[in-house]
Parts: structure tokens; C-alpha cells; sequence
């Protein structure tokens, strides 16, 4: 049934893209919702189509215009290999989106691109990566440094336990980025602004971080990041936490930042991919299945499991 | 029966009481479907209100029957003494009271032993029979009493658990009101006998004196000095040598927290972190003689080789070996707060470029500071409640002064002083001990408050 359902949107979605993908994710869950009365024979099936053989990245995982980029990329924990052999690049000013299930490592692909898994002492990351063209796991390359050019922002919005003004402060203080109080002042004002926080909090600079509400939060994390100028920002599920008035906002804020910055995202959300992001990226089980543009990977993607995916067969 | 053999019967009635509550709620209510019954409470909340019932009043008689009967016997012994017994005075009849009950319970007569006494003293023996069996008779009578009303109550739609849940918190207020009571009592007794001081001494003298000297003479024939109570030079001691434990603890501590919740790996960890509170068991007299053998001669040595004077007692030796008692105070509490900051607050400026340090210094230690300061603080009171390594590396002699070079002492060791030998509860030099307890307890009040104040104020700042 759900085969024939898949069939009559695929033609639908030539001509009104958008709105089928949305059904599609609407689908997902209302199929979902109906899990509870599966039978066993439904199981077997849909372990079937999760068993689908990956053979390297389908689609075009690499571009011209190359921010970062990826090849060979191995992620280990003790002796676990979470990733394997990801090769992908991100082009500049584009959003890359990553969606998978649970546990297919998007996170920990995310976390290798700022070197965030150096604080994680079982953590071993292979392969090259590149920055601009520099090797951003060579010996030369300190990850304080490379942090600062590839910012980020966690799922759960985590403000300082400072004031607003000085959570924003925070990084630029850090890097000697002003010489002035008056310069410091600018540089808070004009993140604020640009996070869409300024006008909610202007007078109340002095208060708490943590006073805020989770999106207000969350959008002071972004301020921030934007704080220290870098020129990546990675984000990791940054909306999982938030309602979707505040998801709203922040995916707007996306779309704005990806003007002057490259943004790479994880998401739960296949609406939010589709949404925000120029190319979406496929992963499952540690591998790469498909990166391809959005609007392509969630109306004809070449791979059977991300097609098994986003029509919400399994995940 | 002796009170023992009541409180073990009784126990086994009240467990009696349960099981024939329980089995009874059962009984009495209807299954509605698969094995769910119209009972309110579950069945053992019926076994716990029955035997509640049983046991509560007649433990209350119990231990009213067991505080008074004594009292009540003996006096009912003393009425039936002939007349020229109780013609005698006050005292002498309570000597011959005292020994007709020992008479009693020896069962062995003397040469003392007249004929009214021994007669007496089997009339107190019969009373307390009759007392003893009596109790429990009514014990028993009660408990049994309670089971059989507690019964009768017993209805699938009685709310066994609200009753059950109510003693339960009667109980509980009662052990918290057990500690504050217990604050309330020594704060009184100790207030009551500083005033009685204060009769003697004036309250500014004690407060502003410079010069301590309690040794007053406390018979006509003894040699003693005028005395005085000047409290100062022991506050500026004890201030003195808490300030060189701090200064010596605090940076320490703090370190050692840093690295062991933030550098150190597991196994290092998991070494240092019990090693270290093993400081803290040390009998303080054991780092009192290190402090008097080991410390002192060193510091006396190194001082004269640099061309001071050190005394042979000094408030530095002191200070030192207790700074290094209160390590783990500081360590432990700060390590445990460090690393219950979230690795979410680390992420996020690691995220931005932050180094370790960085991170460190400018976002965990802020985020732990509240407990920090908690443990700071309790660091602070054991200094300046610590006795044992004072009195034997400090000395007794009560200078003001602010060099750590020399002998001092502090209050807790002056009261040590003032309440061991010979003495006598109302003479200055005894009653000065409970000035000083509450000056004492009054500086680790303040302590507290402040303490709070800071916790609260970051509090509200942080989380």
C-alpha cells in the first residue's frame, strides 16, 4: 500500500516539489504512528530493506567551489569504527544538510570537521581533511586555532553561566579580536543583531544567559559563534530542543547566515533539510550513501535506502 | 516481664497484627478483574495501619509507665516509713530512702539494716512486682485492643495508606525537630552559663581585652593570678591560624581538584581521589605531633639560618599542618562540583576556540563556584574548630600578635585548657569556657550565613 501511495506522489512531485516532500514526511509519520500494529511479517520485510549493500557514495558528493572537504574518512571509537570511508565535500556559502537514522554517525562526522573528537581520548580519526586547502589534522594545524575558524553550535543550547553581553563577548575576548570597550560593544550589538536576538534582549545585556527562554538560548549560542567570525559553522541538531515557532526563527537565521558563511547541519528533520539546506547528505550506518542537491535527493534519490528513508519505510 | 521481653513480645504482636491486617484486606474485598481488587490501599498499607494502631499507644504507655514508675514507687515506700522516719529532714530521709532501694536490690543486709528498713524495703520490692506486672498486663491489654479496633476498620473502602503516610510524616518531622532541638538546647545552656560569666567579668572587657590570663586562684591557700579575660589575643590567634590553613589549603586544593577532574586520566583518578580523603581520616592528634616534632624544629632551624627568631611553638607550624589536614576538604568537594559542570558548558567553548585553560578558568570554575565556596568554607570551620595540632604546635601563651613566627592560641585550645584539672563550675575561669563556646559558635554562624548568602547570590546568577 505504502508502495502505491509513493507511486501517485512520484508523479505529483513534478510539478509542486515542496509540498510532496512535506507529504512525504507527513507520511513517515503517520506511518510511524501505525507502527504499533505492524506484524511480524511487516518486520522482516522492512529488515530487508535495510540490509540494501552500500558501495560507495552515489551522487555528486563533490563540488567546484570547495570549502571543506573530506576523503577517506574513518572515525573510530576503542576499537569500533563508527564511520567508514566518507568522502565529501562542502562547497562555500551552501548549506549541507545531514539526515540519517539514529546512530549512523552525521554527529560524528560533524565533530570531525572542527576536531572536536580530540577531547574525546578514545576518538581516531582518519583520512584528509581540508580547510581552504589546508590539512586541518596536520601537526601544523592547532585545533584551538581551527575551532576558531569552524564554530559550532550543539543541539542543546548551552549558554555560558555568564551574562548575555559576556557570553557573546566570550570568544572575541578570547581571541584578541577587539582592542576597545567601545569596539567590544559594537561586535556584541552587531551578533546580536544578526542572530535576531537584539531586539528581545537589548536591555537586558547584564542578565543571565541561562535566564532565556530555549530558543532565545539557542539563538544566543548562534550569536556567539557568530561573535568569533568563522568562517564554518557547524551546527548539530540545533532545533531538536526548540518549538517550531523558535525552529522557524532559527532556520531563517540559516538561510540569512549562509550569505556570508558555510554552513554544515545535522538534522533530524527531513522538512528542515528541505527547507534550509542547497545539498543533502545521506548517511547510514557509518557510510555515505547519497549526497546530492536537496531538492533532487528528496524527489528522486538515486539510492534505495535513502528513498526507503525519506518515504519513511524504516528509521 | 522485664521491658525487654515486653519490647520483643510486642514486636512479634505488631508483626502478628500485620499479617492478620493484610490477610483480612484481602479477605474483605472483591476482585474486580485479573487480580485487581476494590481495595483504596494495597493490602500491606492494612497490615502497617493495624499494627500501628496496636503499637503506638502501647509503646507511648510503655515508656510513660517505664520514666515514671520508679519515681512513683518510691515515693509510695517513703509515705508508709514510720512517723520517725519521716519527722527526719529533708537530706536524711532521702539518705534512708537511697538505702532502703539499695537494700532492696542487693537483697544483702548490713549492720545498718534496721528492722523498718528491711520491712521497707520488701514493701518496695512488692510495689515494684505489682508495677512491673501491671505494665504489662496493660501493654499487652492495648496492643491486643488496637489490633481488634484496627480490625474493624479494615473495609475495602477505608484509606488505610492516608492514615499510614500520616504517622510516617509525623515521624519524620519528629527526627528533623530531634536535631534542631538538640542546636536549640546547647545554644541555651551555653548562652545561659556565658551570662552567668558575663556577671563576673564585664562583656566589653571580655570582648576588647587585649590580655588573657585566666589562671585565677580557685581556693584561699592556692597561688593564682588576678586574672583577666580579654578575648582578643585568642580571636587574633585563631584568626591567625586559619588564615595560614587557608592560604596553604585553598590554592592547593584547588589544583589538585583541577587536575584530578580535568587532566587526569582514569587510573590516576581513581588512585589519587581515595589517597587524598585519607588525609582527611588522620587522627588530628597524629598531625598534631608531626606539627610539634617534625614542623616546628624545621621551621625554627630554617628561621634561624636566615637570621630570624622563630619560637620553638609557632602559629606558622600550626598553620601549615593544618592547611594540609583541610586539603581534601577543599579537593574533594571541588573536584565533585568541577565535574558535575555539564561537558555541554566545556563543548561550547571548546567549540569556539577556547583552550583547555581557558575553558577552565573562564566558564567551569565560574559554573562551580557555588560548591567550591561550600567547600571552602567547611575547610574554614574545621580550621578554626580544630584543637589538637594547636594546642601541641602553637603553645599556650595567649600573645597578640600578627607574626606567624610566634607562639599563639586560639579559643578552642584555651577552652581545652580552662576545662581540664581541678575546677569549680562557678568560678570566671571555668564559666570563660562558655564565652568562649559562644564567640565560637557566633564566628561559625557568621561563617555559615555568608557562606549561604554567596551560594544563593551565585545561584541566581548561574543557574
Amino acid at each position: 500500500m505504502v508502495t502505491a501511495m509513493t507511486d501517485t506522489t512520484k508523479e505529483k512531485q513534478m510539478t509542486d516539489q515542496r509540498d510532496s516532500i512535506n507529504d512525504r514526511v507527513a507520511n513517515k509519520e503517520s506511518e510511524s504512528n501505525a507502527a504499533d500494529n505492524r506484524s511480524s511479517m511487516d518486520d522482516i520485510h522492512k529488515n530487508e530493506e535495510f540490509d540494501i549493500e552500500i558501495n560507495g557514495t552515489v551522487g555528486k558528493p563533490f563540488v567546484d567551489n570547495v570549502k571543506m572537504s573530506s576523503r577517506n574518512c574513518d572515525v573510530f571509537y576503542g576499537d569500533k569504527q563508527a564511520i567508514f570511508d566518507v568522502n565529501v565535500d562542502i562547497g562555500n556559502h551552501e548549506i549541507l544538510a545531514m539526515i540519517g537514522p539514529s546512530g549512523c554517525g552525521k554527529s560524528t562526522y560533524l565533530r570531525v570537521l572542527n576536531r572536536m573528537n580530540d577531547t574525546i581520548p578514545i576518538c581516531r580519526v582518519t583520512g584528509e581533511h581540508k580547510l581552504d586547502g589546508e590539512d586541518i589534522y596536520s601537526k601544523k594545524m592547532d585545533p584551538v586555532l581551527l575551532r576558531a575558524r569552524v564554530g559550532m553550535v550543539f543541539q542543546k543550547p548551552n549558554p555560558f553561566p555568564k551574562s548575555i553581553y559576556d557570553n557573546v563577548a566570550y570568544g572575541a575576548k578570547l581571541h584578541g579580536l577587539v582592542r576597545t570597550r567601545s569596539d567590544l560593544d559594537d561586535l556584541v550589538e552587531k551578533s546580536l543583531i544578526r542572530a535576531g536576538l537584539w531586539k528581545e534582549v537589548k536591555d537586558d545585556l547584564h542578565k543571565p544567559g541561562t535566564g532565556l527562554s530555549g530558543g532565545q538560548q539557542q539563538r544566543l549560542c548562534i550569536a556567539r559563534t557568530i561573535a568569533v567570525d568563522p568562517e564554518v559553522i557547524l551546527m548539530d541538531e540545533p532545533t531538536s530542543a526548540l518549538d517550531p515557532i523558535a525552529t522557524a526563527l532559527i532556520e531563517e537565521l540559516m538561510i540569512e547566515l549562509s550569505g556570508k558563511y558555510t554552513i554544515a547541519i545535522v538534522t533530524h528533520s527531513m522538512q528542515q533539510a528541505a527547507r534550509v539546506s542547497n545539498r543533502t547528505a545521506y548517511f547510514h550506518l557509518g557510510k555515505l550513501v547519497e549526497v546530492n542537491e536537496t531538492d533532487k535527493v528528496f524527489t528522486n534519490p538515486e539510492h534505495k535506502l535513502t528513498e526507503n528513508y525519506i518515504t519513511g519505510r524504516f528509521g | 516481664m522485664p521491658v525487654n521481653f515486653i519490647l520483643i513480645t510486642l514486636l512479634a504482636l505488631l508483626i502478628f497484627g500485620f499479617i492478620l491486617g493484610r490477610a483480612r484486606s484481602i479477605k474483605v474485598a472483591t476482585e474486580v478483574r485479573n487480580g485487581r481488587y476494590n481495595l483504596h490501599s494495597r493490602p500491606y498499607y492494612y497490615g502497617y495501619m493495624i499494627a500501628l494502631w496496636a503499637g503506638i499507644p502501647s509503646l507511648l504507655i510503655l515508656l510513660l509507665w517505664t520514666g515514671f514508675d520508679s519515681s512513683i514507687v518510691t515515693s509510695l515506700t517513703a509515705s508508709d516509713l514510720p512517723s520517725e522516719i519521716q519527722e527526719l529532714s529533708k537530706d536524711e530521709r532521702s539518705l534512708v530512702i537511697n538505702e532502703i532501694i539499695n537494700l532492696a536490690e542487693s537483697g544483702k543486709a548490713d549492720v545498718n539494716s534496721s528492722e523498718p528498713k528491711l520491712q521497707a524495703a520488701a514493701h518496695y520490692l512488692s510495689l515494684k512486682n505489682i508495677s512491673l506486672m501491671a505494665k504489662t498486663v496493660v501493654v499487652f491489654a492495648l496492643a491486643i485492643l488496637g489490633i481488634i479496633i484496627g480490625l474493624r476498620f479494615v473495609k475495602p473502602e477505608f484509606r488505610a495508606r492516608n492514615q499510614v503516610e500520616k504517622i510516617v510524616r509525623w515521624v519524620m518531622i519528629g527526627c528533623a525537630s530531634i536535631a534542631i532541638l538538640t542546636t536549640f538546647g546547647i545554644v541555651l545552656s551555653v548562652l545561659f552559663e556565658s551570662l552567668q560569666f558575663f556577671k563576673s567579668v564585664p562583656f566589653t572587657d571580655f570582648l576588647f581585652g587585649t590580655h588573657w590570663n585566666p589562671q585565677t586562684a580557685i581556693r584561699e591557700d592556692q597561688v593564682g593570678g588576678s586574672g583577666s579575660f580579654g578575648a582578643i589575643p585568642l580571636f587574633t590567634g585563631t584568626l591567625l591560624i586559619s588564615a595560614i590553613a587557608l592560604t596553604i589549603a585553598v590554592p592547593i586544593g584547588l589544583m589538585t581538584a583541577i587536575y584530578l577532574s580535568e587532566y587526569a586520566n582514569q587510573a590516576v583518578r581513581s588512585i589519587a581521589k581515595p589517597v587524598l580523603e585519607i588525609l582527611a581520616g588522620i587522627p588530628t592528634v597524629v598531625y598534631g605531633f608531626f606539627a610539634a616534632l617534625t614542623v616546628a624544629p624545621f621551621i625554627r632551624e630554617t628561621g634561624e639560618a636566615i637570621g630570624l627568631h622563630p619560637s620553638s611553638e609557632s602559629a606558622l607550624a600550626a598553620g601549615v599542618v593544618m592547611g594540609v589536614m583541610i586539603i581534601p576538604f577543599v579537593s574533594s568537594l571541588s573536584d565533585d562540583v568541577i565535574s558535575a559542570v555539564p561537558q555541554a558548558m566545556r563543548d561550547g567553548s571548546y567549540g569556539m576556540g577556547a583552550t583547555k585553560s581557558e575553558t577552565i578558568r573562564q566558564v567551569v570554575i565560574p559554573a562551580a563556584l557555588p560548591g567550591i565556596v561550600g567547600g571552602v568554607l567547611l575547610a574554614a570551620s574545621r580550621a578554626i574548630g580544630e584543637t589538637m595540632i594547636v594546642v601541641m604546635a602553637a603553645g599556650l601563651a595567649a600573645n597578640l600578635t600578627a607574626n606567624p613566627l610566634e607562639a599563639v592560641t586560639t579559643i578552642t585550645v584555651q577552652i581545652v585548657t580552662l576545662l581540664t584539672g581541678d575546677q569549680e563550675f562557678d568560678s570566671p575561669k571555668t564559666l570563660a569556657a562558655f564565652a568562649l563556646g559562644l564567640g565560637l559558635f557566633t564566628v561559625t554562624l557568621i561563617l555559615n550565613v555568608i557562606s549561604l548568602h554567596v551560594v544563593r547570590k551565585y545561584r541566581e546568577q548561574y543557574e
